[in-house]
């Protein structure tokens, strides 16, 4: 029997969970679990800003498929990982997060440093954990990452007193650990619903599939492409499914919703049945509740049954893993389908389309659509882009074409602004081999631009382009749109000099004047082996479009 | 949508793991999710490890079945499920705290306490504290019957019900 303590004890469980990196900043009430770091293979990654941690692990995760992890202090420390935790649960991203606490003794009486971190982080995880004593340490972390990587995945959070990190516990306790049986989803698709699906889908005259985050989540690509193709009709993808299927696909109509494209909104409110694989039907996806699809049965698939009929009510209702159920759809599809003959509707999806991909090739300049359409030409299809929040990635959304499954990581149900740059940097971590490229807008980058430090520092290169229009460029688009162009509080100048600010980090800056300065540039940069930054000046008056306009229905698209 | 619009009162049984923070998270979810709380009560059940929840909510059916997705989602919620009224015994007990300065007010609020099967279980010079078990409307109605002496202070415990018979609550 061999004695460690509770912070040794952890870093042991980290290490059988096959974790790797961690994100994160120390401090007091942490520092022991660093110093147990200090002598493990795992790579701890010092992040300047504790958001950036959450962040990085968010990006690691959706890039990876793997759980991410980050650590931060107590107090302030912790309550900085708030947004970063709030944005994983959103986006349905496996994250665990580790914090330290005060001393057992002197929670609750407002010690320094300290904060209700578990309180504060009820509604944002899928659940927290205190660790009260050193020997449950190996258990709870067990049930921390299969809590996070289970069913429809999301943050957990582990707050961990500091006596608790220093306390003996004996390592045959932490080795063999107890034999528990976790508490297990329904992955298994119900048969009655699925032949019911199977039996709507065949009939269907203009079926209509809508891709959510949680066919990337299940890794069920290759199931729903199958599906589609059997029944030839089109996929629209919300925003956390874009990568489901790959957008050069004849089928593959793009992005549903305010922001959607005009094949997706139309096509959409045309079907007669409608398969939703791992959505939530979100507000941005379905604008007006009422008016989404009015003729259309819905089969809705999702892994969490709280999510079917919270926001749109399915005909037919099927609670599984997305892989399983689009499989079994497909079993019972083959075997009876009468193969229909689409050519013209095959020709409306793909007219429709075009009408997008020419307003791309068609403009010169530093227009963001036309942008979005050579970065995709120059990047190689493994590629991931990250974005932040706002024009920058409503432009990338709609514009830049991706071809595979965790390739493009966005936060889609919280949009934190100043997301993309730190989960860019944990994307490249998880995955070295590859660019990765943040579309940035000016006021979304200087949210989160500290951590340059960290991607120079621990030899991440990452590619940042800055769309900069020296403004809020969605808010300043909404106050050009529904209020009367009042602009207020929404012009941030040409400051900083992101040049400069690059070269102060020690990582390189560009300033492009036009497409082919940018694409030459651009081109260096993702081969480059420390991180770029391009300032990419764009008009203050360019509109994201098409757009439906806040609480209208899908039909009143605004294009052009 | 028709039957699925109809605001009632449903009763909601949660089987939880019985350990500190687990109201609060429950609670915690009603108030994120915006459900509303009518009564709440919580005991211990026959395993020492678990607790029993007993919620009564208002809303419409599309809503309590939200309300049990969600409570089912919570780690330490072990069981959940919307009882049936026709097929559930639901008890509350009260303490009403009654004015009662003189001999027949006195008097009067024991016999009324005997026709709801109440028990007199505290006395001052002027006050009588009643106790009243029974289902919600029984409650109701001996503090209706009190009212006219002065009802100084009420307690509740908020509705605890058992589904009849051997079916297992929720």
């Amino acid at each position: 029997m061999v004695v460690m303590s509770g912070a040794e004890a952890l870093v042991k469980a980290l290490e059988k969970q096959g974790v790797k990196v961690i994100f994160g900043i120390p401090g007091g009430a942490i520092l022991d679990i660093f110093d147990a770091l200090a002598g493990s293979s795992i790579r701890t990654i010092l992040t300047r800003h504790e958001q950036c941690a959450a962040h990085a692990a968010d990006g690691y995760a959706r890039a990876s498929g793997q759980v991410g992890v980050c650590m931060a202090t107590s107090g302030p420390g912790a309550t900085n990982l708030v947004t970063g935790i709030a944005t994983a649960y959103m986006d349905s991203s496996p994250v665990v997060a580790f914090t330290g606490q005060v001393p057992r003794r002197l929670i609750g009486r407002d010690a320094f440093q300290e904060a209700d971190i578990i309180g504060i982080t009820c509604p944002i995880t899928k659940h927290n954990f205190m660790v009260e004593r050193a020997s449950d340490m190996l258990l709870i972390v067990e049930k921390a990452f299969h809590i996070a990587s289970s069913g429809r995945p999301g943050p957990v959070l582990v707050d961990i007193p500091k006596d608790v990190q220093i306390e003996s516990t004996d390592v045959m306790n932490v080795e063999g650990g107890p034999k528990t049986t976790f508490h297990q989803p329904n992955y298994s698709p119900h048969p009655l619903q699925v032949k019911r699906a199977a039996q709507l889908l065949a009939s269907a005259e203009k079926p209509m599939i809508i891709a959510g985050g949680g066919v990337i989540a299940s890794n069920a690509s290759q199931e729903l492409l199958a599906v589609a193709e059997l029944l030839m009709a089109p996929v629209a993808t919300t925003l956390m499914g874009k990568g489901a299927i790959p957008e050069n696909h004849p089928l593959a109509t793009g992005l549903l919703g305010m922001h959607g494209t005009v094949a997706s909104n139309k096509l959409v409110q045309e079907a007669d049945v409608v398969l939703a694989v791992g959505t939530r039907f979100s507000d941005r996806t379905t604008g007006k509740m009422d008016e989404f699809c009015p003729d259309a049965k819905i089969i809705h698939i999702d892994i969490d049954a709280a999510e079917i009929g919270k926001n749109i009510e399915a005909d037919v209702p099927i609670v599984a893993d997305a892989k399983k159920a689009l499989q079994e759809i497909y079993k019972l599809l083959s075997t009876g389908i009468v193969k229909k003959e689409r050519t013209a509707f095959l020709a409306k999806i793909k007219e429709l389309k075009e009408q997008l991909e020419w307003k791309a090739s068609c403009e010169s300049g530093l227009k963001p659509p036309r942008l979005m359409a050579e970065i995709r030409q120059i990047l190689p299809e493994d590629a991931i882009v990250t974005t932040e929040v706002g024009q920058n990635q409503m432009w990338a959304a709609i514009y830049l074409k991706v071809y595979k499954p965790r390739t493009f990581i966005s936060s889609g149900g919280l949009g934190t602004m100043g997301f993309g740059f730190p989960a860019a940097l944990g994307a490249k971590v998880a995955q070295p081999e590859v660019p990765v490229v943040d579309i940035a807008g000016d006021g979304s980058f200087i949210m989160t631009e500290q951590d340059l430090a960290t991607s120079v520092k621990e030899n991440i290169p990452v590619t940042v382009v800055v769309l900069n229009n020296s403004v809020l460029g969605m808010v300043a688009q909404w106050q050009r749109l529904f209020y009367n162009r009042r602009y207020f509080a929404v012009n941030l100048g040409r400051v900083p000099d992101f040049v400069k600010l690059a070269e102060a980090y020690g990582a390189q800056g560009f300033r492009v004047q036009n497409l082919k300065e940018f694409c030459s540039v651009f081109k260096k940069a993702i081969k480059s082996d420390v991180t770029t930054v391009i300032d990419v000046p764009i008009s203050p008056e360019e509109n994201v479009l098409p757009m439906v306009p806040p609480g209208k229905g899908l039909k009143w698209m605004i294009w052009g | 949508m028709g039957v699925k619009n109809i605001t009632k009162e449903y009763l909601v049984s949660a089987v939880v793991e019985h350990r500190p923070g687990v109201l609060f998270r429950v609670s915690n979810l009603f108030r994120r999710r915006g459900f509303n709380i009518k009564s709440i009560s919580v005991g211990p059940t026959e395993k020492r490890e678990l607790a029993r929840i007993t919620i009564t909510v208002s809303g419409d059916e599309k809503l309590v079945e939200q309300v049990v997705k969600q409570l089912r989602k919570l780690v330490e919620v072990v069981k959940v499920g919307v009882l049936d009224p026709k097929n559930t015994v639901t008890r509350e007990l009260a303490l009403v705290k009654v004015t009662a300065p003189d001999y027949k007010a006195k008097t009067d609020i024991i016999n009324y306490a005997e026709i709801f099967k109440g028990r007199v279980v505290d006395v001052s010079h002027k006050t009588l504290t009643v106790e009243v078990t029974g289902d919600s409307d029984k409650i109701d109605a001996f503090i209706n019957v009190v009212k006219p002496y002065g009802v100084k202070e009420i307690a509740r415990t908020g509705i605890t019900a058992l589904l009849r018979g051997e079916s297992q609550t929720a």
